[in-house]
């Protein structure tokens, strides 16, 4: 790389992008690989129930399944906006 | 006893078949009886790149069906003769490729050769899935590129569910080994490029080896000569690294770092 380049790069290089991006996809990947074969459907089906009531990023929602011992634990993880009105219309019905 | 080793990847256009044809011709080379099988039925390829695309008679569907022997469909290579060739059919349909059938050849291949190398089409589909069934051990080809990493990743997921080994569970599950094939060791050294620990370390499965980018490759599946038999060319060099490191041998990773530069020209990027 010449200096050139150096001195006019403000982004971060494109590789470590990468690489932070396929981290976080291939951690959420083997999550679902792991996990029972209902736990998609059930995520979705999750998400869409709250979604009716409140309005969420699904960014900001986060659906983990651990195990302890014998016991499984499935971890529902909702951030709510804050301020946010929920929507009337929906839960109404 | 026979080895079977599927090159396999996910994503297309990765380098399989140009490993594949590498890697047995490699086999070969140090005198191991070896047989090469094209299992990207419909869209025959291997063919080409071994240079045998004129000598294909009967293929690797004609034996699943019973209409040649293994005999009549296997096709010497021109320049070893320990190495055969087995050609996908390039008409027929996938359906062809059952599980029974794929193993009574590849018993029957056993009996004659110590390395059974299984090119494998791209995808996950049944082909895709009937090339790693069998597998002792696997060679997963990777691009240090977003797409090609992500479908390297789908495919050890494969391996580890849905191969023999996965499924019956008694032997040791399959030796999966990683290859880094169109390495730019320029590009990565500039931060445009995954480098061979941030593709190892996202994968996580030990490096058999690096594969540089090099005119040479395109070159050889031109002429329908596999670039091992190049001597001069790095990436015909690379691979008969890979070959030694199959066979147990240890070396060290070749043509990983960029060609030092003059200090005039790092500074001006010429």
């Amino acid at each position: 790389m010449s200096i050139l380049d150096y001195l006019l790069r403000r982004q971060k290089r494109s590789a470590a992008v990468a690489k932070d991006r396929l981290q976080i996809i291939l951690a959420r990947e083997h999550s679902d690989r792991d996990g029972p074969d209902y736990l998609p459907a059930m995520k979705r089906e999750l998400l869409e129930v709250v979604s009716r009531y409140v309005e969420v990023d699904l960014d900001k929602i986060q659906v983990n399944l651990d195990r302890d011992g014998d016991c499984e634990i499935l971890e529902l993880n909702i951030m709510l906006p804050e301020g946010e009105e929920p929507i009337k219309h929906a839960a109404a019905q | 006893m026979a080895k079977v080793i599927v090159v396999t990847s996910g994503k297309g256009g990765v380098g399989k078949t140009t490993t594949c044809a590498n890697i047995a011709t490699g086999l070969a080379q140090r005198e191991k009886k070896t047989v090469v099988i094209d299992f990207d039925i419909g869209l025959r390829n291997l063919d080409l790149v071994m240079g045998c695309e004129r000598r294909v008679v009967y293929d690797f569907v004609n034996v699943l069906q019973g209409e040649a022997s293994l005999k009549q469909a296997l096709i010497r290579d021109k320049r070893s003769d320990n190495l055969y060739v087995l050609p996908a059919s390039q008409t027929r349909d996938k359906d062809a490729l059952t599980q029974e059938g794929v193993g009574k050849v590849l018993d029957e291949l056993k009996e004659s050769f110590d390395f059974i190398v299984c090119d494998s089409p791209a995808g996950i589909e049944r082909g895709a899935v009937m090339a790693l069934y069998y597998a002792d051990e696997a060679v997963v080809v990777t691009n240090p590129e977003v797409s090609s990493v992500r479908d390297s990743d789908r495919i050890l997921g494969i391996l580890a569910a849905k191969s023999r080994r996965a499924e019956q569970g008694e032997e040791e599950p399959i030796k999966e080994h990683l290859l880094i094939t169109r390495y730019s060791p320029r590009r990565v050294s500039i931060g445009e490029m995954l480098s061979i620990s941030d593709v190892q370390e996202l994968l996580g499965i030990p490096l058999i080896g690096v594969i540089p980018e090099s005119e040479s490759v395109l070159q050889a599946s031109n002429s329908g000569i596999p670039v091992i038999h190049n001597e001069k060319s790095i990436s015909g060099q690379a691979y008969t690294d890979v070959v030694a490191r199959f066979l147990g041998e240890n070396k060290p990773m070749r043509f990983v770092d960029e060609e030092k530069k003059s200090l005039l020209s790092r500074l001006f990027g010429t």
